[in-house]
């Protein structure tokens, strides 16, 4: 256990609590539950797994076993650029109806956590997507089991979770369009966005 | 002039191969009176309802226009086949000289029973069931209450004819939410808000809509009143936030969200408060629907690597699973108004609309089609039917699997899909 790996993820959560803290409105309405803890989307920057009460641990893997890795919040990077051609080449491909990253696409995640580490001050948007083989609500889903799933890759591999969004379209936007397998293995894809401060 | 009421009545009986057949040769033989007979009558009564109960026979005369093509449209999603006079049980005639006229009378009428045996037909006396003259509003609407009216007399059931649907429409890069008549026409646009919009779903009894909208870049639930324009963000929690679906009061909405991790099933208040996570794993799960009795919320998963309908209590607990033998990979439940019938979407190949008795069981796949949506008269269906590389909505009346297209918002070009019926 490094005492300054655990300082920085306290400073990390602290960071992140302020900024949602003072960036957040609250959903219209929604109420904080009582003895449940953190409900709004604010607080959702405290990675699942983490204890955020007494003691802060250090990330492990095995954390995201079951619930998953929480994303961020919503909004994280408002008025950051965009930038879609920077990571086009790392554009990660699933096999159908399934959301775990294949062991022949993991270098591009690689190479995707590489080019964080050369660009500190840069963040990503994980952009998951369907083909049309699915229903539109299902494919939601999908893809957003997708965009975590590279997601977790990445915080995997060193990347601060923080610098990491993810989106679904589900199968809304298409990167080909027709309607057959050549089409449908180019449209079932997480899309790698890069974003720089405004 | 009761065979017609038996596929009103639908029951959960469980219903195996080898008692259907036995009940279906009793019925043959005119023995249906046995001991056994409410389990047996309403096995029959199951096997009529989906898909092969024969449509009611009228004939419609005298009518013209778009009031004839209404009246038909009308009828046939609600159990009607427009036939000659002399193959008429009921006769509907009338006119639309400036306003609607109509007049119901039985006709003569033979048929036939599904359930193998032979029922007589009777000869009846021309009578009249009613004569009614409409006006005001349009001349749609006119011929729209008229075939409401011919429902209610005829089969007791109040019809969906006034009723209205929200759907999405897809013109390519974006998409909005519209509301219409429940047969496409009178549309209005909903939202403008130039992105991917989707997944609506009407507030029970109010004019009312929750639906998600990427407007903020990400899936946001969105509430909004539909008589003032108001609306607000009703979710926008980190992650997905999609599938808002009401509770049968009013009260709750069950939806999708990731913020833990995975896309889980969450309840809350209508006000947002009191936010509950119901389902808790790793695999994604979508589409949440309620039991009208507001204690289920049933959902499609892949728990255990495997696609299947699960319910799970709104005071949380272990989901339960939901068989639909015979078809695969289920999703997009919607749970019908009387609480007998889960409708939902199988993937095999292509996609099709099926039906499943809503403590599970077999599965009956009734057309191509997806995401759909039960009628306030829980007999007639809204779905997507795929139309070329588009979708179209589509009504489909269950007991007679007669179905019509409604008219498209948006053009040939658009995709309209994931129609929510107001009920």
């Amino acid at each position: 256990m490094k005492l300054t790996k655990l300082s920085n993820l306290i400073m990390l959560g602290l960071a992140l609590t302020f900024v949602s803290a003072g960036c957040k409105k609250r959903p219209t309405g929604v109420t904080n539950l009582p003895g449940q803890g953190r409900t709004r989307p604010g607080d959702t920057a405290g990675m699942n797994g983490l204890d955020q009460g007494n003691g802060i641990k250090p990330f492990d893997p095995s954390m995201v076993k079951d619930g998953g890795l929480a994303p961020n919040a919503a909004g994280s990077h408002d008025g950051w650029k965009n930038d879609p051609d920077a990571l086009k080449a790392q554009t990660v491909y699933f096999d159908f109806d399934k959301s775990a990253v294949k062991s022949s696409e993991q270098p591009k995640l690689d190479e995707v956590a590489n080019y964080l580490r050369s660009n500190p001050n840069a963040a990503v948007r994980v952009e998951g997507n369907c083909d049309e083989r699915g229903t539109e609500e299902y494919n939601r889903s999908l893809g957003e089991r997708r965009a975590l799933a590279a997601r977790e890759v990445l915080v995997r591999l060193g990347v601060d979770p923080s610098r990491v969004d993810t989106v679904t379209y589900g199968e809304d936007k298409p990167a080909v369009p027709g309607h057959d397998e050549s089409a449908w293995s180019k449209n079932r894809r997480d899309d790698f966005i890069v974003l720089t401060p405004p | 002039m009761k065979y017609h009421a038996t596929f009103l009545a639908p029951t959960s009986a469980t219903c195996s191969p080898v008692r259907l057949i036995l009940t279906l040769f009793l019925c043959g033989l005119g023995l249906a009176k046995l001991s056994a007979q409410d389990d047996t009558i309403s096995i029959s009564r199951t096997a009529n309802f989906l898909g092969q109960t024969k449509p009611i026979p009228i004939c419609i005369s005298g009518f013209s226009g778009e009031v004839a093509s209404v009246l038909k449209f009308d009828l046939a999603v609600m159990g009607f086949i427009d036939v000659p006079l002399d193959a008429a049980q009921y006769i509907l005639s009338g006119s639309n000289n400036g306003n609607v006229q109509g007049q119901l009378s039985l006709g003569r009428t033979v048929s036939k029973s599904n359930a193998g045996g032979t029922i007589t037909g009777e000869v009846s006396p021309k009578s009249v069931l009613f004569s009614k003259s409409y006006s005001g509003a349009s001349i749609r609407a006119q011929a729209h209450r008229l075939a409401d009216d011919i429902v209610l007399k005829i089969t007791g059931v109040n019809g969906i004819a006034e009723t209205r649907i929200a759907f999405k429409v897809d013109t390519g890069p974006t998409s909005e939410i519209y509301i219409a008549d429940f047969d496409g026409h009178n549309p209005q646009a909903v939202t403008h808000d130039h992105t991917i919009v989707a997944a609506p779903c009407w507030v029970p009894g109010h004019f009312a809509l929750y639906y998600t909208s990427y407007k903020s870049g990400t899936p946001n639930i969105f509430f909004q009143n539909l008589s003032s324009g108001e609306r607000n963000n009703f979710a926008h929690y980190g992650g997905m936030n999609s599938s808002a679906a009401v509770s049968p009061d009013g009260r709750k909405v069950a939806m999708i969200l990731s913020k833990t991790g995975s896309p889980d099933v969450y309840v809350c208040d209508a006000d947002g408060g009191n936010l509950k996570q119901l389902t808790k794993t790793r695999e994604d799960e979508s589409s949440p629907c309620w039991s009208p009795d507001g204690r289920w919320i049933c959902f499609a998963s892949k728990i255990n690597e495997r696609r299947a309908l699960y319910k799970v209590s709104v005071d949380g607990g272990e989901p339960i699973r939901i068989p639909t033998s015979g078809v695969a990979s289920p999703s997009e439940p919607d749970w019908s108004p009387d609480g007998k019938w889960i409708a939902f979407t199988a993937q095999m190949g292509g996609f099709e609309i099926c039906v499943v008795p809503a403590q599970g069981g077999t599965a009956t796949p009734l057309v191509s089609g997806e995401d759909p949506s039960w009628a306030p008269n829980s007999r007639t269906l809204v779905y997507a039917r795929r139309n070329g590389g588009n979708r179209v909505l589509s009504l489909l009346d269950v007991p007679t699997k007669q179905y019509k297209d409604a008219s498209r918002v948006s053009g040939s070009a658009a995709s309209n899909s994931q129609p929510s019926w107001a009920r």
